[in-house]
């Protein structure tokens, strides 16, 4: 438990603990070698970053040249990876991308050993200079603002003395100089919310936690990430754990507490060892455990991994499996603040406003509230992915519009295809069309629009994508997930979904929506926690937005997008088809496609799965592969004659 | 695992010191990590351990996807189907892997060597669609790349084997 400290002892403690770290860094990695920093979490790794970093070794090590050579987090440019950056004597660092083994032995060979930049491989560089366009003269930086994500990519996850130099735990030696109700008065007047989803007010419940009288407390920092299509906390645990540490240590001395828990998914078994690393790495430094930095405040943290259930997500269904029990959630009140983890005071705040605190002590309230807009302050972390050009992170301040976000930092839509929809906030979130786009995005805003910040996953669609069969995955999802706890949840979300899955089929009916809509209002209604009462909305903002498509499936029998199977064939036309190329007869997996009379590509609609790789094999020149919706204007086909070979199969 | 240790001796080393119900999900991931799953007879030793009623262990080891009560097969793919992949087609890849396989998702091929499951999101959404294939992440998967694992997968098999045959 702390003790209050009258002097800036910490802070004395703190100053000697960060010039070690700064000469270590000088000594190990010296200014005037070449660095060369690879990112490697998941998303590097999947995209051939191991390689990549083999490559390196290789050509280091043939050529015995001396680099230092660092396995750093994600810069969040996930569609560039590999990314490397090299830092050379005499050149800006530079950031290049889609770096491949070959590219990395140019990278040695013509940059390192000889002094071409090899600029087409580039991205840019990371500072202003004369020689090479920086980094930050391209669109998105003018909307960027890396607060959270100011350390992913930068600093090794894995050395605690790049986080310690580069200005890392200052604050916590800061907040341990400090009278805990300062704290949180100082995190009040920021405007800090939740950046969980539900953006809550964070000095309230850490008020309301410190209140309440018990001889011990729990912190509990929220990485359950369970929002398809959400990152965020993955790469934050990834790229830079510590920041999540001293978040953590910081509300512990702030509520008093002395044992923190870190709830992280098992399926990001990346970050599970990121975090338990810097966990020990911090206790070497005397940063957890007790004592310290000799304030005599005591504080722990333990890696607890979820075994895989998106209800854990909810904070008592989170605490029930925390306990050992089957993730149930409970009503509330009592608040977990009150009565939480084991009927003690417990405080559980997701991964980013546990990263955030410390920015907050260390810059000042002031300076958090002067970022974003007036009832959101600071700045959101936004996953982009789908049918977007630049997939990966994006940090921008609260208010900006979505608009910007998709066309300027994600880059818009690829392959010539038109925007149809954002899917914002997970399977609690729902799908805005184009005509919202200028609508800027903060908590309330898009509350207001049937849609949630939820954690802050952006999916984009584009006009292949079916809007019917989008909603009927999100219910899908939700009905799987349903814990089984309320009546509403358990069996509505299984009537909805058997609704659905008759209009991607065909077999809707016109009062079919009627009956969705009011079955969405019961499971709203009927529902304990936040999956059950959010899990209508991505149903709920696609009828509104795009209930023509709805009306389509219905009625003719189509799905505007070319997407639902039973609605849709795939057919080579035979004007267009070149006769004497092979690719899709040689590419469909289910040898669908034959060779008719005239040397025309036939496919027979029976064996045809709809995978859609023909379409893709087909020559651009040709394009002769269509898909046709509904099924009633699919032209009559040759017939597979009847041979031997086809026969025997 | 050796052979020779009886289910009731690998929890004994799971859990030396058991400490309550709070070990119990820690205890059941470190026991499916060592067995591939979780039989009848670990979680009647669990239960034991933990001074917990059989029937408790049994409900959470049934609640949680991560768990499974069957085992697993040598090679393990587990198809992703967040939003990110639904969107850029993960449904047509989970069909392309049913199909190849022959197996429904859940399921374990009879010989054992194939599982195929479905998993929510593994949070690698750029990269989508992905499947996880024995805990790597195979990213922007097509019908044909499928095809083309299973393919690299029986030639490793057939070369295994006659390497064996040699010996």
């Amino acid at each position: 438990m702390a003790k209050r400290n009258t002097n800036k002892s910490a802070q004395v403690a703190f100053e000697r603990l960060y010039k070690k770290s700064v000469s270590a860094r000088s000594e190990t990695s010296p200014n005037e070698r070449i660095h060369i920093t690879i990112g490697t979490a998941t998303c590097g790794r999947a995209a051939g970053a191991p390689d990549t970093l083999q490559a390196f070794r290789d050509e280091i090590a043939r050529r015995n040249i001396d680099v230092t050579l660092t396995e750093v987090g994600c810069r969040g440019y996930c569609y560039a990876e590999p990314m490397v950056v090299i830092s050379k004597p005499g050149y800006p660092p530079i950031c290049y991308g889609y770096v491949t083994p070959g590219v990395a032995e140019r990278l040695v060979n013509d940059f390192i050993i000889s002094g071409d930049p090899c600029l087409e491989f580039a991205i840019g560089a990371l500072e202003e200079n004369e020689l090479i366009p920086a980094i930050f003269d391209q669109p998105r930086f003018k909307y960027e603002k890396r607060n959270l994500l100011r350390n992913c990519g930068e600093i090794d996850p894995d050395d605690i003395d790049q986080y310690i130099s580069a200005g890392g735990y200052s604050a916590l030696a800061k907040a341990l100089d400090m009278s805990p109700q300062r704290i949180i008065d100082e995190i009040g007047k920021s405007g800090l919310r939740g950046l969980g989803g539900a953006g809550f007010p964070a000095a309230d419940k850490w008020q309301l936690c410190r209140d309440t009288p018990s001889d011990m407390r729990y912190i509990i920092c929220n990485a359950d990430e369970g929002d398809p299509g959400a990152f965020m906390d993955r790469t934050i645990l990834e790229s830079d754990p510590h920041s999540v540490i001293e978040g953590m240590a910081l509300a512990g001395y702030v509520i008093g507490s002395s044992k923190g828990y870190v709830y992280v998914r098992e399926e990001y078994p990346l970050a599970v060892k990121r975090i338990e690393n810097a966990i020990r790495h911090a206790r070497a430094k005397k940063l957890l455990g007790g004592d310290i930095l000799g304030s005599g405040f005591e504080f722990d943290i333990e890696v607890f991994q979820g075994a895989g259930a998106f209800v854990c997500g909810e904070a008592t269904a989170l605490i029930a499996s925390l306990e050992g029990k089957r993730g149930w959630p409970r009503p509330r009140p009592p608040r977990n603040a009150v009565q939480g983890l084991w009927d003690k005071p417990t405080l559980i705040n997701n991964v980013k406003t546990l990263a955030y605190v410390p920015l907050v002590i260390e810059r000042g309230a002031a300076w958090l509230a002067g970022i974003g807009t007036d009832d959101s302050k600071g700045t959101a972390v936004f996953a982009l992915a789908g049918k977007v050009r630049n997939t990966g992170l994006t940090e921008v301040p609260m208010g900006t519009t979505l608009r910007h976000i998709v066309y300027d930092i994600g880059g818009g839509i690829p392959n010539g295809r038109k925007f149809k929809a954002v899917q914002i906030g997970g399977p609690s979130g729902g799908c805005l069309p184009e005509k919202l786009l200028n609508l800027p995005v903060d908590f309330d805003s898009l509350s207001h629009a049937g849609g949630m910040m939820g954690s802050g996953g952006m999916v984009i669609l584009d006009e292949d994508n079916c809007m019917v069969e989008t909603a009927r995955y999100f219910l899908e999802f939700t009905h799987n997930e349903s814990c089984g706890k309320c009546t509403f949840c358990r069996l509505g979300t299984v009537q909805m979904l058997d609704i659905l899955d008759d209009i991607t089929r065909g077999k809707g009916k016109t009062d079919d929506l009627k009956l969705i809509e009011e079955l969405a209002k019961d499971i709203k209604e009927g529902s304990l926690c936040g999956l059950g009462q959010s899990a209508p909305n991505p149903i709920l903002t696609t009828l509104s937005y795009f209930k023509e498509e709805y009306e389509a499936h219905i009625v003719e029998k189509r799905c505007p997008a070319k997407v639902c199977p039973e609605l849709t064939a795939t057919y080579i036309v035979p004007e267009k088809c070149e006769r004497s190329c092979d690719a899709c007869v040689g590419t469909c997996p289910t040898e669908a496609i034959f060779t008719g009379k005239s040397g025309i590509k036939v496919i027979d609609q029976e064996k045809c799965v709809k995978c859609n790789t023909c379409i893709a094999a087909c020559p651009p020149q040709y394009k002769a592969i269509i898909k046709i919706s509904p099924l009633s204007e699919l032209p009559q086909a040759e017939r597979r004659p009847a041979t031997k070979g086809s026969n025997d199969r | 695992m050796s052979a020779e240790l009886s289910i009731a001796q690998i929890i004994d080393t799971i859990i030396p010191h058991p400490a309550g119900r709070s070990d119990l999900i820690p205890v059941l991931q470190k026991t499916q990590a060592t067995l591939g799953y979780l039989p009848r007879e670990a979680m009647m030793a669990i239960a034991e351990k933990l001074g917990l009623h059989s029937s408790e262990v049994y409900s959470v080891a049934t609640f949680y996807n991560q768990l499974r009560l069957t085992p697993p097969g040598r090679q393990q793919i587990k198809v992703c189907l967040g939003t990110a992949c639904q969107i850029k087609g993960g449904k047509i890849i989970l069909d392309s892997w049913k199909r190849e396989l022959n197996l429904e998702e859940g399921k374990t091929s009879a010989d054992r060597e194939y599982s195929l499951e479905r998993v929510a999101c593994v949070g690698c959404c750029a990269m989508a669609p992905v499947t996880v294939v024995n805990n790597r992440i195979e990213a922007k998967v097509s019908p044909t790349r499928v095809k083309g694992i299973l393919l690299d997968f029986e030639l490793q098999k057939q070369k295994h084997n006659g390497e064996k045959k040699h010996k």
